[in-house]
């Protein structure tokens, strides 16, 4: 794992493979879209349900960025590697936009659907907190200007919100299940057919690809911003 | 132990002593409740079902106005420091804060709560649930805003911060405070799973919130 810690070694490595990866996530993203729209339409949702293709991939991003995040918070901690705090950190904003991605367009196939923009249904809710742990996050390392101390508090804020999340889940279900017990999410039969699940896959590997892109590109320029923010305070001790 | 004691006890004793403590909290949870009907609309039946609820968002909301006395004073006048470098680790300290906290505060707002439900109409079945739930929730309350207030004792602006990091760590204990403020479905059992679950969420909270709230202070006093 210290192999990687080298932020050079890194930027070489990152150099190589963010090129490669964007071309592979782009055509995935191409087979994925073009799946959505060659796959059927929904017998009771009608075109609605193509929303799906683009909805629910940044429902699992949303989710698993801020696992990485809160891995990496760990990692910052437990073993002190230098890359790790700065990982957590530029894969906040890539996570609050596809939670913020998940919540558009969940809200954009609600209308039609539901009647509603909004409903306060147990996922929604939870999804809707995390997205308030998102903007926490990121509102922390915007606050402190001293990046170390920055740093140490923002991994205490990601690892809260990591135990928070499956109490929140916990409860929410609870809550919801209290209050209206026929829930709108009826289940959807024992499978989704192929052609409708074959271009959802595609969609969530895609997705996933992106992000390692994304995230890849955003450290590297993190890397550089440190390089540079250290030179200019040479250059003034030099002066 | 007699240092956790002393420690406690200073900040009660600051808090009643400075004024605007105890006081600003129980004003501010009287002004919630009362301007609550005002714009609900005084329907009695709509209160009733309402109340526990409304007593519950009160009761958040207060304890949110409350939170930066638990360190900033002793951030800015440098007693933290000489906390943190004393005998008691800075967990323990943190933890005796926030009891401090729960004493000052959460505590009289929970008693007051019972007492303030008369002015919304709360039934009387739900009286004794209420007062229960809240003296259990707000002993998490006082916890998960400690977490918040170490995170943003540094900063100059961190009020809004401060609501926006702690309101995801309030909804586990509203929605159970809430479900286990209901009088008409608490039956005859007065331990519903909702007020057991509110107990195991503040025994929690006391164990693990001071470790957060210690190390965030502590990046502060580096």
């Amino acid at each position: 794992m210290h192999y990687l810690a080298n932020p050079t070694r890194f930027t070489a490595i990152a150099n190589r493979i963010i090129p490669v990866s964007w071309v592979i996530t782009l055509a995935l993203l191409a087979i994925g879209l073009y799946g959505a729209f060659a796959a059927p339409a929904d017998y009771q949702q009608g075109e609605t349900v193509r929303i799906m293709y683009v909805h629910v991939p940044a429902a699992w991003l949303a989710l698993m960025v801020y696992s990485i995040m809160a891995l990496a918070s760990a990692v910052a901690i437990i073993f002190r590697h230098p890359l790790a705090d700065v990982a957590a950190k530029v894969a906040a904003p890539i996570g609050a936009v596809f939670c913020f991605l998940a919540l558009a367009t969940g809200s954009l196939w609600g209308k039609p659907m539901w009647g509603a923009w909004w409903v306060w249904d147990a996922r929604l809710t939870s999804m809707f907190v995390l997205f308030l742990l998102y903007i926490g996050y990121i509102a922390i390392w915007q606050a402190i200007d001293e990046p170390h101390r920055a740093a140490m508090v923002a991994r205490v804020v990601a690892l809260v919100g990591a135990i928070n999340i499956p109490i929140v889940k916990f409860s929410v279900d609870w809550w919801n299940s209290l209050h209206q017990p026929a829930s709108v999410f009826r289940a959807d039969g024992p499978a989704i057919a192929w052609p409708m699940l074959w271009p959802l896959l595609v969609m969530g590997v895609a997705y996933t690809l992106l992000f390692l892109t994304l995230h890849l590109t955003a450290i590297r320029g993190e890397i550089a911003a440190r390089r540079i923010r250290a030179i200019r305070i040479a250059e003034i001790g030099q002066h | 132990m007699s240092l956790i004691w002393s420690l406690i006890r200073r900040d009660l004793t600051l808090s009643l002593r400075q004024g605007g403590g105890v006081g600003t909290a129980l004003g501010f949870f009287l002004t919630v409740v009362v301007l609550l009907p005002i714009g609900l609309g005084p329907d009695q039946a709509l209160l009733m079902r309402l109340a526990p609820g409304l007593l519950w968002i009160a009761l958040l909301l207060s304890v949110l106005l409350s939170a930066d006395r638990i360190f900033q004073q002793d951030y800015e006048d440098g007693s933290l420091d000489i906390m943190a470098m004393g005998p008691v680790p800075l967990e323990i300290v943190a933890l005796a804060k926030a009891i401090a906290h729960w004493l000052s505060t959460s505590l009289p707002l929970a008693i007051a709560a019972p007492a303030l439900g008369f002015l919304i109409n709360l039934e009387p079945a739900a009286i004794l649930p209420v007062f229960l739930a809240m003296v259990l929730g707000s002993v998490s309350l006082s916890m998960l805003v400690s977490i918040g207030a170490a995170v943003t004792v540094g900063l100059r602006r961190g009020g809004l911060l401060l609501s926006v990091l702690v309101l995801p760590l309030y909804v586990p204990v509203m929605i159970f405070g809430v479900s286990a403020s209901q009088g008409a479905t608490a039956g005859p059992d007065i331990a519903t799973p909702s007020l057991l679950i509110l107990g195991a969420l503040a025994l929690a909270s006391l164990v693990l919130s001071p470790l957060a709230a210690a190390a965030a202070l502590r990046s502060y006093l580096k």
